[in-house]
């Protein structure tokens, strides 16, 4: 993952790696954008005091959402636990998935399959090379998902629409097949066991003399959240930052961004590369929390599922991304219990859940565009827009009287 | 020799049911520059309704109908309820919807058809012929599938050159404010597009189920092949649809017999890839530029 630039570009912080490389002819232009995020602050504007620098700002919010997981995993069942372990393999993905799309604008139907990547290597590489540290692990995991992801984007970013649809939707249905051709190596139909990462007994015992016993659960749950934090806060900075206005001008136009000196191609390869490492970390987590990396958890309806929850949270959207996570866990759950107690079998209250998605999928599109997050966001600019224009007018009069 | 006759049959008669199916992509594409993710699930879920229909005694060829009719309506109804909203806005707008309608078809054929694998009644012998001596693969079913997609083509064919309506929908599709000028109904076009898009699927999925095991799941390939069938083709040309579909038929065909059965849809993609990077405007274009 590259290292997140400031916000202000116009102080020589590190910029990621892909972008340093470049000639020197990629000023930043917020204009291009329209609307430059939060942080962007106005040309010649002073230096920002410490705290409201937004780093600093992301840093200390992330630690406490950090600790607050802590908290909450505390004070909850062993069976919600689970479902917050869950939960924690889903916010990367979601998140990576909304910054491409929503950010970026390029759609992807592959993140299944580059979760199944993610995942895949976690359990190959535990299996193969057994005590392998699992940082380790998780960066072997990281590391093979971002070069799939960067062959994928290089060959994406040329598409867009409905073809980029149909390419990544052929690798979501395609990519399993290969876990069922190398049955020797990758378990076949019935995939491969996993062994999750286990405490040091330093940490244990660390945790124990703070909050108490530390079960194998709590450990996985505490260690998904931990790197879905990690990666929120990158994201986060990472798309307030030169880049992330550099995605959005492609999004928005992309001969305005051509003209403003973006280089298109690098930058959708860039979004769909950091897209994909995200995918990873999710995959590495999805194999450790359930233990198992097989094809049957990476089918067409879950990259459906990730996109259904980043269009009910708003494309774009950050937060919008943990509610979206939230609902590929909880609803599932909710609405399969309605359904068996409808009368359904097992089999056929699991597909409520997809059921919904669709529903979501297309009413959320039809009736607010820009999802819940973005719809509640809209609402509020609006109305400040309106305030300032009443005020704007008041002021006038006055003069004028 | 005589192997690679008979995998080059087959793979003709699989390539015909991938190009009906890419022809209703193309129909759709043409009119409403969408491409329908949904296709192959509604293609699915108007199969179930025939076999729920031959499973409680209904006379085949009296399904066979049936789902095509449904086809023509959940095509008609989609269009005017959902996708009419946003054939306008974002592209990516329309292709989410598509895909919610995907997802939808697939969850709701396995609540009320059940999720399991059940085997679909072939109209014709599986047995393969064997003419003058010489043992085919071929059977008389992969002879009905040919002779049914041509027979629908023709159709198609006649549609749109030599009747007004088709004249109509032609005009629709190439310049809506133009036709509109000219008194026609844009919009019936649009829908009646989508309708026989949605039956034309539904043929396609009928002759994939015909004499195989069908589940919920069992199309999720045919929009992959479909849809590289299609960019083949060009995405907006009929002929191109059917060449497409041929292409990718014997493809597919030689793949699994030969090595790599698992890999096939791999190769597809690769195939795909491949032609939107090199010929983005199909096989068949002329040097005109196209955004893909």
């Amino acid at each position: 993952v590259t290292t997140p630039s400031g916000p202000d570009p116009r102080q020589p912080e590190p910029t990621p790696a892909d972008d340093g490389s470049s000639s020197g002819g990629v000023t930043t232009t917020p204009e291009v954008t329209g609307a430059p995020g939060p942080g962007a602050p106005a040309p010649g504007a002073e230096p920002r005091p410490f705290l409201q620098k937004t780093l600093v700002r992301h840093g200390l919010l992330h630690a406490g959402a950090l600790l607050g997981i802590v908290l909450l995993l505390e004070a909850i069942s062993p069976f919600r636990n689970a479902q917050l372990a869950q939960m924690a393999y889903f916010v990367p993905a979601v998140a990576g998935l909304t910054v491409l799309t929503g950010i970026n604008g390029q759609i992807s139907l592959g993140h299944g399959a580059l979760m199944m990547v993610g995942a895949y290597t976690t359990a190959y590489t535990l299996e193969n090379a057994e005590g392998t540290p699992f940082v380790v692990v998780l960066l072997l995991a990281i590391l093979t998902t971002t070069i799939v992801g960067a062959v994928v984007g290089v060959a994406a970013a040329r598409l867009h629409g409905p073809y980029l649809a149909g390419a990544t939707l052929a690798l979501a249905v395609g990519l399993p097949g290969i876990a069922l051709k190398f049955e020797d190596a990758l378990g076949g139909e019935q995939g491969l066991r996993v062994s999750p990462p286990r405490p040091t007994d330093g940490f244990e015992s660390f945790y124990a003399n703070i909050f108490g016993d530390l079960s194998n659960q709590k450990f996985i749950a505490l260690v998904g959240w931990a790197l879905a934090i990690a990666v929120l806060f990158l994201l986060s900075n990472l798309i307030t930052s030169r880049v992330g206005r550099d995605w959005r001008a492609v999004r928005d136009d992309e001969v305005a961004a051509q003209l403003a000196g973006i280089n298109i191609g690098r930058s959708r390869v860039l979004a769909f590369t950091v897209s994909a490492a995200c995918a990873g970390v999710a995959g590495c987590m999805l194999a450790a929390v359930t233990r198992l990396a097989a094809p049957g958890s990476f089918t067409i309806v879950l990259s459906i599922s990730l996109l259904a929850a980043i269009v009910i949270g708003g494309l774009g959207s950050l937060v919008g991304a943990i509610l979206g996570s939230a609902m590929l866990v909880f609803l599932p759950q909710v609405v399969t219990d309605f359904g068996a107690g409808q009368g359904l079998n097992s089999s056929q209250a699991a597909n409520i859940a997809p059921l919904v998605y669709g529903i979501v999928l297309v009413v959320v599109m039809l009736v607010a565009p820009f999802g819940l997050v973005g719809t509640i966001r809209r609402k509020y600019l609006e109305r400040k827009a309106r305030k300032m224009l009443e005020a704007f007018a008041a002021a006038q009069s006055q003069q004028q009287g | 020799v005589q192997d690679f006759l008979n995998f080059t049959l087959t793979g003709i008669a699989v390539g015909f049911v991938y190009a009906a199916f890419a022809l209703c992509l193309v129909l759709i594409f043409r009119a409403t520059r969408i491409i329908n993710f949904g296709q192959g699930a509604q293609a699915m879920f108007t199969t179930f309704i025939a076999l729920d229909l031959i499973q409680r005694g209904v006379n085949y060829w009296l399904a066979f109908a049936a789902a095509l009719v449904a086809g023509f309506i959940i095509g008609a109804v989609i269009e005017r309820t959902i996708i009419r909203p946003v054939e306008t806005g974002p592209e990516i707008n329309a292709v989410i919807v598509t895909l919610g309608v995907f997802v939808f078809f697939v969850a709701l054929a396995s609540i009320l058809f059940g999720n399991t694998l059940q085997s679909f009644p072939a109209a014709f012998s599986r047995s393969g012929l064997s003419p003058g001596g010489v043992q085919l693969t071929l059977r008389p079913l992969d002879l009905f599938n040919i002779a049914a997609v041509l027979i629908a083509m023709t159709a198609l064919l006649v549609l749109f050159r030599f009747t007004t309506l088709g004249l109509q929908m032609r005009a629709a599709a190439f310049g809506q404010e133009v036709a509109r000028l000219l008194g026609v109904r844009v919009g019936s076009m649009l829908t009646l597009g989508w309708a026989l898009a949605g039956l034309f699927g539904s043929l396609a999925g009928l002759l994939v189920a015909g004499g195989e095991l069908v589940f919920p799941g069992y199309m999720d390939f045919l929009i992959v092949f479909g849809f590289v069938a299609a960019v083949l083709g060009g995405l907006d040309s009929f002929p191109g649809a059917v060449v497409g579909g041929l292409i990718i038929g014997l493809t597919t065909t030689y793949m699994s017999a030969y090595r790599q059965p698992e890999l096939v849809t791999l190769a597809v993609l690769v195939i795909l890839l491949a032609t939107l990077l090199l010929r983005p405007g199909g096989l068949f274009s002329s040097s005109v530029a196209r955004k893909v």
